[in-house]
Parts: structure tokens; C-alpha cells; sequence
């Protein structure tokens, strides 16, 4: 609707975090508009936990997320090309050691 | 959805309700059917996409409570829920004014929330102990979805009375023309003396009620309404002039296509 209101400031964006199940970690499922923190908690609930979803959720301002530049994909997570001793299978176990 | 999923839904399923029992019956499932049809308008109309979910997802909960208090309120005379909600004429309902309030602007229908959700969460508490099973089950299970439904009101109220000039001046003239309608709520008919222990006393419910008004509207600031009092009516079959436009596009599409289903 493009009545009352419509020039004022869209509600800020809010990142959402769903946690399904005791024991695992709150996963990023999607994003809202909310007024404030209170209000958009209960919009997730509204929008991503109808079907017995979750057991907490967290939601954060979109702005207070830093992520990393798409452009540095090189730089930021190419580099352990070649290094395969940064993995464990890359080492052969030791005579003598049982349950490994 | 097939009709056997359906009928798993319903709360307190399997119980037959004698001829008052289902007249009471049909006080709260048409409160409910109604408020519902009232909130579904807001679907792709709300200010926010997220509040038209939200309201839309109230909307939903209400039908859910509606439908298995209609289920049960026809078990006594033979009629489905579809029965009870497409095919009675006006002066067969049982809505109170309040649910039949226009849905006017946003905080027109927050304020009818407010009242409506603070009525039925105290209700719901009530009834859970009803000595008739079904309702106490019915209650039982609607009585979180409604504790939900109040604190999304709540939460409207304060910003809107916190927000600015005008969302403050809304609040206070809709909470004053909402007001009218709330004492209909509380009013004892003679019904409720021959349900004793099985239905909730309305007078006995306005003191809980007025107490967490207040407190809601001393938190936002705002006074409590006072002024004239609707006469009501809804619980004897007269209802408030919207009562026939609502029914209208409640019921056309079963009553043009008598049976029809997908």
C-alpha cells in the first residue's frame, strides 16, 4: 500500500538466526524488516518457525554484520590451495598406534 | 488437506454437546469465526509484509478455535462446522459488537485486538477448568495461541502510543471507539445459570481484564477510555450494522457453490 507513510524510513533489516534442536548451533535462515529488536523476534517467530522450526532464535541489525569482500575471494580463501598438511589424512599414523 | 487431517485438528474432539452447552458453544466460535474473517482483510494490505503475516497468522489460530468450537456446537443438532459458519442467517449468530467492530485503520484494529485477545486469554484460563471436558480441552489449547495474540497487541499499543504525534492521536481515538462495545463482553445472560461449572461467568472476568488494561495503558501512557456504552446484543442474534456485509463475503462462495471442494 503507498499511503500514510510511505516517505517515511523503511524499517531496518534484521538477520535471523534459528536454533533447531538442543545441542546445535543457531543457523542463519533468512532476513526481516523490523521497528526494533522486540518486534522483530517476533516477526521471525511469525516467519520462520510456523512449522516447529526452532527452540531460540537470534536476530541481529543487518548493518552490525562485517562480512568479507567478494572481490578478495582469492586472497581471503584460495591460499590453502597446495597445503595439504593443514589436513590430517595428509600424515600417515605411527606403527604402534591402535584407534586411530 | 483431506478431511481426516481436518478432523485431527480439531481440540477436544469426540464429545456431544447438549443443546446449551452448544448455544455456548457457539458464543465463542462465532467470536472467533468472526474476528478472524475480520483480520484476514489485512492480507497484502498490512503496513509492513511482516505484519501481514502476523496478523494473518492470528487469523489463522482463530479459525483453528473456531472451528472446533463450532464442531462441537453442532454435534448437538446434526450440523457440521460448515454448517454452522456458511449457512445460518444473521439472526443465528452469536458474535458480540466488539468482534464485529470495523477493521477501520491499523490502530483500530490493534485496539480491537487489545481487548479481544486480553478478553479471551482471560476466558481461555477459565474455561480450562471447565467440568465439560471438550471446552476445557478446546480452551487448553487455544489459550497459548491467544497469550501470543495479546502480546502482539501489546507491543502495537506501546509503539504506537510511544511513536509519533499522529500514530498516538490514532491509538487514543480508536481505543475510544472501540471502548462502547467492551461491556457486552462481561454482561451475564441467562444462559450462563444453567451452566454452572461448565461455562465461565462473564461479570466474573472484568475485574482480571480491567487490571491488565490498565496496566497495558498506563505503560503506553494513555488513559482508559470512558463514555456511552453500546447496547449489544450479539448473544440474542441482533448485531451491529457490518454484521450483514461481513456474513455476505464470509458465506457467498459456499452458498453459490453448494458442496463444492478441491
Amino acid at each position: 500500500m503507498s499511503a500514510p507513510g510511505a516517505s517515511a524510513e523503511p524499517w531496518p533489516l534484521w538477520e535471523v538466526f534459528v536454533r533447531a534442536g538442543r545441542g546445535l548451533s543457531h543457523v542463519h535462515v533468512g532476513s526481516l524488516h523490523a521497528p526494533d529488536s522486540d518486534m522483530a523476534l517476533r516477526n521471525a517467530r511469525d516467519l520462520y518457525t510456523r512449522r516447529n522450526e526452532g527452540t531460540s532464535i537470534w536476530v541481529v541489525p543487518a548493518e552490525a554484520i562485517t562480512t568479507s569482500d567478494p572481490d578478495a575471494k582469492g586472497a581471503f580463501f584460495e591460499s590453502p590451495a597446495g597445503k595439504n598438511y593443514r589436513h590430517a589424512v595428509y600424515y600417515t599414523a605411527s606403527e604402534g598406534v591402535k584407534h586411530l | 488437506m483431506d478431511e481426516l487431517t481436518l478432523s485431527d485438528e480439531l481440540a477436544g474432539a469426540g464429545g456431544v454437546a447438549t443443546t446449551d452447552v452448544a448455544e455456548y458453544a457457539l458464543w465463542l466460535g462465532d467470536d472467533a469465526l468472526i474476528l478472524s474473517q475480520q483480520l484476514g482483510w489485512w492480507i497484502s494490505r498490512a503496513p509492513e509484509l511482516e505484519e501481514d503475516v502476523a496478523l494473518g497468522n492470528i487469523a489463522l489460530d482463530l479459525i483453528g478455535h473456531a472451528r472446533s468450537l463450532l464442531h462441537y456446537a453442532g454435534t448437538a443438532s446434526g450440523r457440521t462446522e460448515d454448517d454452522l459458519a456458511y449457512w445460518r442467517t444473521e439472526p443465528e449468530f452469536r458474535s458480540a459488537w466488539l468482534f464485529e467492530q470495523p477493521n477501520g485503520d491499523f490502530g483500530h484494529t490493534i485496539a480491537r485486538q487489545l481487548v479481544a485477545s486480553v478478553y479471551l486469554f482471560e476466558l481461555y484460563s477459565r474455561l480450562r477448568a471447565s467440568s465439560d471436558a471438550t471446552l476445557a480441552a478446546i480452551a487448553e489449547k487455544s489459550l497459548k495461541e491467544v497469550d501470543y495474540h495479546r502480546d502482539h497487541a501489546v507491543q502495537w499499543i506501546l509503539r504506537l502510543a510511544g511513536g509519533t504525534d499522529e500514530s498516538r492521536r490514532r491509538i487514543t481515538v480508536a481505543l475510544a471507539d472501540v471502548w462502547p462495545y467492551v461491556d457486552e463482553l462481561f454482561r451475564d445472560e441467562p444462559l450462563i445459570d444453567r451452566l454452572e461449572g461448565v461455562a465461565v461467568r462473564p461479570s466474573t472476568l472484568r475485574p482480571a481484564f480491567d487490571d491488565v488494561i490498565v496496566g497495558v495503558l498506563s505503560e503506553a501512557g494513555l488513559q482508559t477510555p470512558a463514555g456511552f456504552i453500546a447496547s449489544g446484543g450479539g448473544r440474542r442474534g441482533s448485531h451491529f450494522t457490518t454484521m450483514g456485509y461481513l456474513l455476505a463475503e464470509l458465506q457467498v462462495l459456499a452458498r453459490q457453490h453448494p458442496g463444492a471442494s478441491w
